[in-house]
This record gives C-alpha cells, sequence and structure tokens, in this order.
C-alpha cells in the first residue's frame, strides 16, 4: 500500500532539514507502528520519498510526502495516530491512499509557490518598481555555486501584497520546481535587493503534474 | 534580562549562518515545557558539550525525568553552543538560554552540570560566562542562580573547587530532590515575594550551608587546604562547624525504573538509541578503571524490567537503535536470558541492538549472535595490554590464547572487522609491552585471514592510560611525553604497513590535559581560569583546545603540568581529594596498587569479597536491599564486622626505583 501525506512544517521545525526530516518521519511512522516497507539489500532504508526539498529555514503548509507499507490499513483514524507521535511544528493536513503505480513524486513536480514576508521595512513602491522592472526583464543571468543559469524563465509570477503603510511587506512568487530547473526563491530576493535574513519565507503550495 | 520573545527574535536573525541550526531551537518530542510560573524552582541542566553529544546523555536524562516528574519544579536543558554559534551570539548580545522555554539561564534557580570527564571545565567556565553569569563562586551574589555539578569527574571537584558552589558526589537520583527541597525551603520563607525566581533576600552562604548538610553534597566554600612546602597537600579542613569532615558519595539502593521518555532531536546527533542501563558498577576491578572503581556496588536492573523500558521507550521515540548500557555486559547475571528475549521481541524489526563491553570469550559471540540478523559492523573487544606482565598489573588478566581463539572464531562466524581496545602508559611499561600490543593485532590478523582471507580488517584503537583519583593507579606516574610518542612511534612502524589493520592513537596532548586535572589541587582552579581566558574552550575537540593556553597558564600561576602527571605520588601523600570518598577506602586501593607492583590478581570480587569499603559504609542500604538485586554479600542484622586487612609495614617499592 502506499500512502500520500500532506503536512506542515513551522516553528523550530523549520530549522530541520531534508534529511532529517525523513528520519523524522521514519521515527513517526514506527511510533504510531505503521508497516513500513523497506528497501532490500544490504542496509534497508525505509521506503519514504519526499516530493521537494524544502531549504533549511523555511516554513511550509504544503509539504508532500510517499510512503510505502508492506500492508494494506485503514486510513481511517490513521491522521490523528500520526498526528499524536509527532513533534510540535508538524501537522498532518490531508493522508490519501496513493496508486501504487503512479511515477515518484520527485518526477511529478512542476512548480513551487512561496510567500515572503518582509519583516525590514522596506520602502514599498520601490519595490514593486523593482519586482516590474524583474518580470520585464527578457533574462536575468546569474551564478549561483560556480554555475551559470537564467533565473527570468524559472520565475512564473511575482507580486506584490503590501500593505500601503509599507510595513510587513509580503512577495507572492511561483517558481518553476522541475527536475534540473529549480527556481529559489532567495535568488529573487537578492535581484530584488532584500536581505534573505530579514525576510520570513513559507512555501505555500506544490504543484503538480496531473 | 531578555524575555524569550526577545531571544527567539534574535535567534531567527543569526540561525541560517551556523551549522546545524537545528541544534539551538528544541521542540524536540519528549522534551517538556512547563508553565514557568506554576512552580517553585527552576532547574537548567547543562551539557557543557555540543548538542549533538550532550542530549543522550543518560545521567542528566534520568534528572529531567526525577525533576519533572515533580510538581513544585521544572527542568529545562542547554548544551554548549559550537564556536560558530557562540561568536554570532557575543555579537548579538544573545545568553546562553534553556532550550524548552529560551529563558536566559541566569532566571533559573538553580543551573546543573553534569561533568563527565576533565575536558569540559574550560567549555563549564565558557557556558556561566555566555549565561551572563560571574564564573567565580565568591563573584556571585543572590540574583545569581546556585551551582552545581556531579558526574564522574567530580570525584576529585578540587581543580573546579572555584566555579562550582556545591558538587554532587555519587549518583544523583535522590539528592537532587534533597538540593531542590532545600532551595524550596528558602523560597517559601521568603513570602510575599514568591513572584521573584531569585533567592534574593537571602544570604548566599545560608542557602550553601544547608546544601553541605545534605549527604553527599560538596560544598567547597567551607574547606580549606592546606600544602606542604613541595607542593603536596599537607591537610584539607572544614572551616565551619556542621559539615562533614569527609564528603561520602551517595548511592541509591535500588536502581529506579529507567527512563523511557528519551528527547527525540530533530536533527541528527551522535547517538540516537534508546539506552537503558541493565546494571550499575563493575565487580571487575580492573586496576586502572575509574568507573569501576566509584560506581560500585554492583546492581542489577531485573530482565522484566530492561524489556518493558526497552519496548516503551522504543514506543515512545521510534528510535532505531537500543544499547543495553553497563559497564561489563557479560557480567550481567541474565545476559543470555536478556539478549534471548530482546532477540525474540524485536527480531525482524531492523532494531540494531548494541551490546558494549563484551568479555574476550566464544559465550559473547553467541550473545552477539542473537542479537544481530547480519553480522554488519565490527565486533569490539578491550584486551587493553597485550603481556601476560601487563594484565597482571592492571589486573584485567586474559590470556594470549583466548584472544586468538576468540577473534578467529568472531572472523568464521561472518564479522570482517573486529575492533581491540589497547592502552599505553600503564604504569611500568616498557617498549616490549607496547611492542607485544602491536604482535598480537598481528596474529589476531593473521588468524582472520586463515580463516576469510583478505577479507579480514583489524582495527586497533590504542588511547593513552591517565591515572584518575580514587583508583590504585592514583598513586602512579604518567608517562612523559617524550616516552608517549616513542610508544606511539613503536606502533606506528610495527602496524602502518599492514593495509588491514587500521591504527587509531590519542593525541598525547589531549591526555596530558585529562592527567593533569584528574589528580589536579585547588592551585588547577587558577590555571583552569586563565587557560579559558586565553582562549581554550572545548578541550576534547582540535577546534576548540589550544595547548599553548594551557601552557602560559601554567607558567603564569608558577605551576609545572609535571608536578601533576609525571610524579610518583608518596606512600603517605595526602591527595588534594581526600575529604571526598567514593566509600572504596584509601587502604583498599592502596593493597590492591600494591598487588599490582608485584603482579597479583584479584579475581571478580562476585566470587570473593575483598572488603573494599562499600559494604560497611553502605550497610544500612544493604540491609535494606537483601537479595540479588546487589553483588555484595548479604549484610545481617547488625551490621556484619569486615575485618580490616593486615596494616602495611614495608616500604612501597616505587616504580622506577
Amino acid at each position: 500500500m502506499r500512502i500520500q501525506i500532506t503536512f506542515s512544517k513551522q516553528g523550530a521545525l523549520r530549522y530541520t532539514g531534508h534529511l532529517d526530516l525523513h528520519k523524522l518521519w521514519e521515527r513517526a511512522a514506527r511510533r504510531a507502528e505503521l508497516p513500513l516497507a523497506y528497501s532490500q539489500g544490504f542496509h534497508p532504508q525505509p521506503k519514504i520519498s519526499m516530493a521537494a526539498a524544502l531549504p533549511l529555514g523555511f516554513s511550509s503548509r504544503c509539504e508532500v510526502l510517499d510512503m510505502k507499507l508492506e500492508k494494506d490499513i485503514p486510513l481511517e483514524g490513521l491522521r490523528d495516530t500520526l498526528q499524536a507521535t509527532l513533534p510540535p511544528g508538524i501537522q498532518v493536513l490531508s493522508i490519501e491512499q496513493a496508486d501504487d503505480r503512479a511515477p515518484a513524486l520527485q518526477t511529478r513536480v512542476v512548480s513551487a509557490e512561496y510567500e515572503v514576508t518582509v519583516v525590514e521595512p522596506v520602502d514599498g513602491s520601490e519595490l514593486k518598481r523593482r519586482i516590474d522592472s524583474l518580470l520585464d526583464a527578457e533574462s536575468i543571468l546569474r551564478t549561483r555555486r560556480g554555475k551559470s543559469y537564467d533565473l527570468r524563465p524559472l520565475i512564473e509570477a511575482l507580486t506584490c501584497l503590501s500593505s500601503p503603510e509599507g510595513r510587513g511587506e509580503k512577495i507572492f512568487m511561483k517558481l518553476s520546481a522541475r527536475e534540473g530547473a529549480t527556481g529559489r526563491p532567495e535568488e529573487v530576493l537578492d535581484v530584488l535587493g532584500i536581505a534573505f535574513e530579514g525576510t520570513r519565507i513559507e512555501r505555500t503550495c506544490l504543484n503538480f503534474q496531473s | 534580562m531578555l524575555t524569550p520573545e526577545q531571544i527567539e527574535q534574535k535567534l531567527d536573525r543569526i540561525l541560517l549562518k551556523v551549522q546545524k541550526p537545528g541544534r539551538y531551537v528544541g521542540g524536540e518530542l519528549n522534551s517538556i515545557q512547563k508553565d514557568w510560573n506554576s512552580v517553585q524552582t527552576r532547574v537548567a541542566l547543562v551539557f557543557p558539550d555540543i548538542y549533538d553529544i550532550g542530549v543522550s546523555n543518560v545521567g542528566l536524562k534520568i534528572l529531567y525525568d526525577q525533576i519533572n516528574q515533580r510538581e513544585d519544579a521544572l527542568a529545562e536543558r542547554a548544551y554548549a553552543p559550537w564556536l560558530d554559534m557562540e561568536a554570532l551570539m557575543r555579537e548579538h548580545g544573545i545568553p546562553l538560554y534553556a532550550l524548552e522555554s529560551k529563558r536566559p539561564l541566569a532566571c533559573f534557580d538553580l543551573i546543573g552540570f553534569t561533568l563527565p570527564y576533565e575536558t569540559l571545565y574550560t567549555n563549564t567556565l565558557n557556558v556561566l560566562d555566555l549565561a551572563g553569569i560571574p564564573v567565580r563562586s565568591a563573584e556571585r551574589d543572590n540574583s545569581h542562580p546556585i551551582i552545581i555539578a556531579g558526574g564522574h569527574s567530580c570525584m576529585n571537584p578540587e581543580p573546579m573547587h572555584a566555579f562550582i558552589d556545591a558538587f554532587v558526589i555519587g549518583e544523583g537520583e535522590e539528592v537532587i530532590h534533597e538540593i531542590i527541597n532545600t532551595i524550596q525551603t528558602f523560597k517559601r520563607s521568603n513570602v510575599g515575594r514568591f513572584e521573584r525566581s531569585n533567592l534574593q533576600t537571602f544570604k548566599r552562604e545560608d542557602v550553601l550551608r544547608d546544601l553541605a548538610k545534605i549527604p553527599g553534597v560538596y560544598v567547597p566554600l567551607f574547606y580549606e587546604t592546606s600544602y606542604l612546602e613541595d607542593g603536596t597537600v599537607s591537610h584539607i579542613e572544614p572551616t565551619v562547624p556542621d559539615v562533614p569532615k569527609i564528603v561520602t558519595k551517595r548511592i541509591v539502593a535500588k536502581l529506579p525504573p529507567p527512563p523511557t521518555k528519551f528527547i527525540v532531536p530533530n536533527v541528527d546527533i551522535v547517538h540516537n538509541r534508546v539506552s537503558v542501563e541493565i546494571m550499575r558498577g563493575c565487580t571487575r576491578g580492573c586496576r586502572f578503571c575509574h568507573a569501576g572503581m566509584i560506581t560500585r556496588p554492583v546492581r542489577e536492573r531485573s530482565v522484566d524490567e530492561i524489556l518493558s523500558a526497552a519496548e516503551e521507550a522504543l514506543r515512545s521515540t521510534g528510535f532505531e537503535e537500543l544499547a543495553l548500557l553497563s559497564l561489563s555486559s557479560s557480567d550481567y547475571s541474565h545476559v543470555l536470558e536478556l539478549v534471548t528475549k530482546v532477540g525474540e521481541k524485536f527480531g525482524g524489526t531492523h532494531l540494531k541492538v548494541s551490546l558494549p563491553s563484551l568479555r574476550i570469550e566464544s559465550v559473547s559471540i553467541d550473545l552477539m549472535e542473537r542479537l544481530k540478523d547480519r553480522r554488519s559492523g565490527g565486533f569490539t573487544l578491550a584486551p587493553e595490554a597485550a603481556t601476560e606482565r601487563m594484565r597482571r598489573i592492571i589486573n584485567k588478566f586474559i590470556p594470549d590464547e583466548d584472544i586468538i581463539n576468540t577473534t578467529r572464531e568472531i572472523y568464521r562466524r561472518g564479522w570482517t572487522t573486529i575492533k581491540l581496545y589497547f592502552m599505553i602508559g600503564h604504569p611500568s611499561e616498557t617498549l616490549e609491552d607496547v611492542k607485544a600490543i602491536a604482535d598480537l593485532c598481528k596474529r589476531v590478523i593473521a588468524e582472520g585471514r586463515k580463516v576469510i582471507g583478505w577479507k579480514a580488517k583489524l582495527h586497533a584503537g590504542v588511547s593513552t592510560f591517565v591515572p584518575k583519583s580514587q583508583t590504585p593507579f592514583q598513586w602512579v606516574s604518567c608517562d612523559t611525553p617524550e616516552q608517549i610518542k616513542a610508544k606511539q612511534d613503536l606502533l606506528k612502524r610495527e602496524l602502518y604497513r599492514d593495509k588491514n589493520i587500521k591504527l587509531s592513537l590519542t593525541h598525547a596532548e589531549d591526555s596530558f590535559l585529562e592527567a593533569w586535572l584528574s589528580r589536579g589541587d585547588r592551585r588547577m582552579a587558577e590555571v583552569v581560569y586563565s587557560a579559558w581566558k586565553k582562549g581554550s574552550k572545548f578541550d576534547a575537540w582540535q577546534e576548540g583546545k589550544k595547548y599553548e593556553a594551557w601552557m602560559e597558564a601554567f607558567a603564569e600561576h608558577g605551576l609545572d603540568p609535571l608536578f601533576y602527571t609525571h610524579r610518583q605520588r608518596r606512600t603517605d601523600e595526602v591527595f588534594p581529594w581526600e575529604h571526598i570518598t567514593a566509600a572504596v577506602r584509601k587502604n583498599f586501593l592502596f593493597q590492591d596498587f600494591r598487588m599490582s607492583l608485584e603482579g597479583e590478581i584479584r579475581v571478580d570480587c562476585r566470587l570473593n569479597c575483598f572488603a573494599c569499603g562499600i559494604l560497611p559504609t553502605f550497610a544500612g542500604l544493604r540491609r535494606e536491599t537483601p537479595g540479588e538485586g546487589w553483588k555484595c554479600p548479604e549484610v545481617k542484622s547488625p551490621a556484619i564486622k569486615v575485618t580490616s586487612e593486615p596494616a602495611i609495614t614495608h616500604r612501597l617499592p616505587l616504580v622506577g626505583d
């Protein structure tokens, strides 16, 4: 049986990285006494996979993982059982049965949406101007980890959700999240001239290929 | 003082700049956050090394449970931030805080440090400083928390006497409650000011005076050490009438139920596991072993208690490993029954079970086979020495043939890697004794090759012996840096050629640091202070420790490190820790030391009580706890008279004489 769990990741858990999150779910499944399926081989690993790694420090309302179980179990009540074994900061939003033959989650993600809260005061109108000029550009060449790439085609949407006083500005962005073509919010912020440390970033939605 | 909200805001700005920020945010499953205002006494428990090492410490876990079970007290945790985090905390004015409530450590009534080893001393000072608390006891006033410490290295508390208000000698399960009760008495009489968390209206000295009356609590303020001209101790005396002349360690008559709600970290740490202590103490009497001497008597838990605790703990944590801990697993009376039942219960669940400290005999292989579905990982054994002479001296007598037969069998049964632990620097050890270590390793791997060919691997871990207080070797001299270097070079020459033998050696400098602290006197406190001031911290880490800082500190205070390390103690020498006892009498230790010089071994004391001093000290407890739980002989009512050993008349032959 294959199940798909959608969950949020907030609070202290923002500082738990991708691999550690894997471990966290593995232990949660054991605490909830789910019949986890393991891979074959010398070092059997539980069959848990995540849709898209969430960068350290980001919170999320929409993480999705996929877990294989050795046998079928009723889904009713499972959400409460699992929730009771999870640390504060992880909230199970939904659990569904997934098609055993469906391709891996990672290969089906196409884009991710983020909401950025700018904690430090910024000039709202200046921010809007920068966003407009960024969207007008045909290409934005950047270098990350020694490789140059074009950021512009990875940005599918970018808008400012600012309040009129210019305090607590929010930016919405939808970035490509295909394999080998993943936009990173901190790269966009850098182009906008906003210091990453002065922001809070939350992933609000993962879009999958149907 | 900053509020938790202010601290969290500041943290948000720096956490993504440090390695593993998950160390600093708390929020782990099974951590306990009580309402701050619902309790009278707030305790912060500190492991003064990084989170990754401290979280799995069983001692602090026990105290965390004990305190949080009380309705009138809470316990939170703190660890030493790694160098990157410390720099940012200082830069941004963030004091060290407790992980649960994010309150500064300085808000607590009581801060308890665990000091299992000496290399944590500078970190302890650093933690206090980072918490904004004066490092020296004498500079703290009523607005500051009471600072206590416990753990194995406190069997000689003197090098830390200037920084810790009160030491707990021995086991903490009961005494922690007595300490909290004492603090509460002061707070309760403080009517009308209850909302203040600190003991502000009292003379700090009064609180300490009451703490000093609790058996097993040592308050250094009330003792004075006098020295002879040669720098050794002349005597140690209490300076006030109502504190004990000698502080005897505390023990619990029966081990309380083991903790089961282990904290499940949200980031990777060193030991991701459930640990169940199956037995405390050891009856083997290895003369170098500090733990074996100071944790007597042996008390065992029942198989049922261990199994149900393991099951409950695994259910509440989901950990992938279970460690069954003791100083000598093979000596646990029901070890076969235990591993059989553990195998039955958890077999096929992908659980890894570890059972450390097994004796070198084929039974150990049977035990391991029952626990492991696969022969993954190595098989660890600790011969400690490689010649018969050395083995007699250290009282760990295992014939070579046993080692060869057991290791051959381990390879034959499917393990490809064997780890052998040795120590160099035992008293009177020669280069021939060290060469024997290399020869033994070669013989073991040769046997392995006969059975499984070139797959056979051997890992030789060779550490340097550090003489510890309260052991038969407290009189002996350490090797000099030159001797250690010569011995290590010999091992390298002998073993580096074989690609299937991996040799690991401890840094000689690390051993010295441990050595001068483990038998240090009160004057060493100034050296610790200066070394820390000059920037040494994380002394167990190459990234933190500054050996030159220590050397400068010694010079600054006119002390010679070799006085503490490379010096055979006089037979009548008064030790700096003479007023602290682990209830194993000095006479017994001395007799054992003498036996070592003559190559005489003492058998397992389960077979024959050698009257080490535990029974007369704890006769009452033994009488109340009859039966198999303790491995000491039963005590009839009234207490049996333990015949004293013959007086030592002849002069002790000095090593090197």
